[in-house]
């Protein structure tokens, strides 16, 4: 079982973070993977006023994730970051690109363009290198000591590569939902045809990615195939296609909010699926969470704030999404 | 390619630039924040239009120059570990839950209430919105406090023990947080960061004054900056005083690289003004200098003795050089800013501040030397660390990742195109914003439903105003 100490506390807090980040950069993220689609300049200023207000706070959340490791796991931090260089360094370039792209293609009608370019070619690189990340965790990196002994292009596997596509399919399904919920008319008809067919892609993807993982390391297959866990970790397709089942529903009904909150459910499914996978490991089969830990004073010093201010934080995002409720109208938000 | 480049090397200069780009734009908008957060009380509470006017329009700058802080801002929360491994495992037990309470305390409050900043007064009305204004600007305040804690903790580290792996670890967290040069550090900040606001706001007031010196809210704004450059820039000069003397007493051998004190001076050190720094002579060439003003100054006794480099090991030096002049710049640029208060303060008192076009100019040319104050500061308290990234405990060759030098090559190649490319172009949009001048019903960065902004009243009784008076 699962014992309740402070670095289980802590993994499960950063998990969270991380999990927030998914969900609420994960849809952003999306709209920029699905801006080329939309070729007019009308769309394409709805779909980025959808995110407008939201996008930054969606961002800190990654920042969290990453302060967070660094406090409260700095050995997990100190191997993971090298082991992912390139993807990291690409994923922080791409994440400028979007970011800007956000007040500058505002500030400008004659390169409009380009930053519509930087939008989306920003949105995908960072999300691509997220999902090569994910997949370099998952399969393992070298370790020697308290640091990183492999070569700066290990992370570069077909692994990698299938769950960096697997990721860029699955934002940009969150961010067609998003769409649907978010827009109405013309729009959102294109928004509801897309996540049809992203959700195959997504179905696929996940598929994929769950066949090949066990393969990975024995760990994985015991993990998962072993008498009794078998009995625990069957809920989780089961659920999968429970899931699947209500959006596929929820699609062919043209619900507004449903298909996006029923993606974030399947999203949470596949993320609760990696946990189980990775558990105990913070780098899987060479360090634990207990052996990657900070010392307890440090844990115990930010749970405080962990504890007062996370719901706080819950508290007033919530209001910010609560203020920029409803459908967004072509002439509202930004110019 | 780059196979006999040194990796450290190059780790240190992608952290220099990314750094470097990154500083300016909170140093900016903490400042920004705050005088936005003036404006709209100001406005609420005197209902003149003119303050809206120019609260829309310093928030549209504002809003350019904030997203480029969060994303550069980003960088640098994962800089430490892909690039400084060896220094995030040994001291992230530290400075990590620092940085950690500042994503905590700061970054989610200014993210979660700059969408309503932005682009709600609408949606949530005057008072609502003041809040979130405020929240903004009290979250980049907290950011500095956490930020400059933990960066002063690596110049002064405090309230430390070493554990069986070789991290620090604390032992008593609030000696960690105030050590001893955080409150100096914390406060010649922040100064920095209202003193650079102000002479953007200025600049940008003298420059349309210069055009015109009826528009009324060029008028308010370069007046607004003048106060804050009159009395702040002396406080200013006070706080890196103490700040100096600070660091005299826990970092010395910064001191002695900021003065270029190679020799020690058993009866009195001078001052030395400009010279050549000559790190492998251990000596200042064609030194211009004022006998026993240096003693005077860090000592307050002309007769004080100080010791040199000459009584450090030499793999402990910092880089004199750069320490030397980075200091002098920052210097300069005070006394700079301290002449365009007292100008100012004299223009104003002979009834000529909208009127001097020798003041404006020179406002208008004192624009950038905020800018250039903080990033020379920071070069001359960073640099004259070295050789170590915690001070005297971790050496900054050993705190770097183990990675090859062409990985670390690439990424600061392409950090260096890419902040080039993002960045002028964000230079450019926001002094295309500050070229035009404020004007009536200005519009803040939302195009909500048929907004006016003067159709919105804080108080009853609100006094509509023109630019011409």
């Amino acid at each position: 079982m699962i014992p309740i100490d402070l670095p289980t506390i802590w993994a499960f807090i950063i998990a969270f973070a991380v999990f927030v980040y998914v969900v609420m950069d994960g849809f952003d993220l999306g709209l920029g993977i699905l801006f080329p689609l939309f070729s007019e300049k009308r769309d394409r200023d709805v779909v980025m006023n959808s995110v407008a207000p939201v996008w930054d706070g969606n961002e800190t959340w990654l920042v969290l994730g990453g302060g967070g490791l660094m406090a409260a796991f700095p050995l997990a931090y100190a191997v993971l970051m090298p082991a992912l260089y390139t993807p990291m360094i690409a994923m922080l370039l791409g994440l400028v690109f979007r970011g800007v792209a956000f007040e500058f293609r505002w500030r400008t009608t004659a390169a409009r363009n380009r930053w519509d370019i930087a939008f989306f070619g920003g949105s995908i690189l960072a999300t691509l290198a997220q999902g090569i990340a994910l997949g370099a965790i998952l399969q393992g990196v070298h370790v020697a000591g308290r640091s990183y002994a492999g070569g700066w292009w290990d992370w570069l596997t077909p692994f990698s590569i299938l769950t960096g596509v697997a990721l860029v399919i699955g934002y940009a399904l969150l961010g067609a939902t998003w769409l649907v919920m978010k827009t109405e008319g013309e729009l959102r008809d294109r928004a509801y045809h897309l996540s049809w067919v992203l959700l195959l892609a997504m179905l696929g993807a996940i598929a994929a990615v769950s066949i090949a993982t066990p393969f990975l390391h024995i760990q994985y297959t015991e993990r998962w195939f072993a008498w009794p866990n078998v009995l625990m970790t069957a809920q989780v397709p089961i659920a999968v296609a429970v899931v699947t089942a209500l959006l596929l529903r929820s699609l062919a009904n043209k619900y507004d909010y449903q298909p996006f909150f029923l993606t974030l459910a399947l999203f949470a499914l596949s993320y609760g699926g990696l946990g189980i996978s990775m558990y105990p490991y913070i780098v899987p089969q060479s360090i634990t969470i207990w052996q990657a830990a900070a010392p307890a004073n440090s844990q115990l010093f930010m749970l405080f704030g962990v504890a007062v201010l996370i719901p706080l934080i819950l508290g007033y995002t919530a209001w910010a999404y609560w203020v920029f409720r409803g459908k967004v109208k072509p002439e509202s938000g930004y110019h | 390619m780059f196979e006999g480049w040194d990796a450290v090397v190059l780790a240190r200069a992608q952290f220099a630039f990314t750094m470097s780009f990154h500083i300016i734009f909170p140093a900016f908008s903490i400042g920004l924040a705050s005088y936005l957060a003036v404006l709209e009380a100001l406005w609420l509470w005197t209902g003149r239009e003119v303050y809206i006017n120019l609260f829309n329009y310093w928030l549209k700058i504002f809003a350019v120059a904030f997203g480029m802080g969060v994303v550069s801002g980003i960088v640098m929360s994962y800089q430490f570990g892909t690039n400084w491994s060896a220094f995030s495992d040994k001291t992230g037990p530290v400075i990590g839950p620092l940085m950690a309470y500042e994503v905590l305390t700061a970054f989610f409050l200014e993210a979660g209430f700059l969408g309503v900043m932005l682009f709600g007064l609408n949606r949530v009305g005057p008072r609502l919105h003041f809040l979130a204004t405020l929240m903004v600007a009290i979250g980049t305040l907290i950011s500095a406090f956490w930020i400059l804690s933990a960066n002063s903790w690596m110049q002064t580290p405090a309230g430390h023990a070493v554990n069986a792996d070789g991290q620090f670890i604390a032992a008593d967290w609030l000696k960690v947080i105030f050590n001893p040069s955080f409150p100096y550090r914390l406060v010649h900040m922040v100064l920095a960061a209202y003193l650079t606001t102000a002479l953007v706001v200025g600049a940008v007031g003298a420059w349309h004054l210069l055009r015109d010196r009826h528009l009324a809210g060029p008028r308010v704004m370069f007046s607004m900056a003048m106060w804050m450059a009159t009395l702040v820039a002396p406080i200013q000069i006070i706080a890196g005083d103490q700040h100096g003397l600070n660091t005299l007493e826990h970092q010395p051998v910064k001191i002695m690289a900021m003065e270029g004190h190679f020799e020690s001076h058993k009866d009195g050190a001078p001052l030395i003004l400009f010279g050549l720094p000559n790190q492998s002579a251990g000596r200042v060439d064609y030194a211009v200098e004022v006998p026993k003003l240096g003693s005077l100054i860090l000592k307050h006794s002309p007769d004080a003795p100080m010791a040199g480099l000459n009584t450090v090991p030499r793999e402990n030096w910092p880089p004199v050089a750069i320490a030397f002049w980075s200091f002098r710049i920052m210097v300069g640029m005070g006394l700079l800013m301290l002449a365009l208060g007292l100008f100012s303060l004299l223009m104003r008192i002979q009834g000529k501040l909208y009127d001097s076009r020798l003041l404006h100019m020179f406002a208008v040319a004192m624009g950038p030397a905020g800018f250039i104050a903080v990033l020379a500061g920071w070069i001359t308290t960073e640099v004259g660390r070295q050789p170590f990234t915690v001070y005297g405990l971790l050496r900054t060759a050993e705190s770097a990742s183990p990675l090859a030098a062409p990985a670390v090559a690439s990424s600061l190649i392409a950090f260096i195109i890419v902040y080039f490319a993002v960045f002028t172009a964000g230079v450019v949009y926001l002094l295309r914003l500050m070229a035009a001048p404020p004007h009536p019903g200005e519009e803040g960065p939302s195009h909500e439903v048929p907004i006016r902004s003067a159709g919105i009243t804080p108080a009853a009784g609100a006094v509509p105003e023109g630019a011409a008076r």
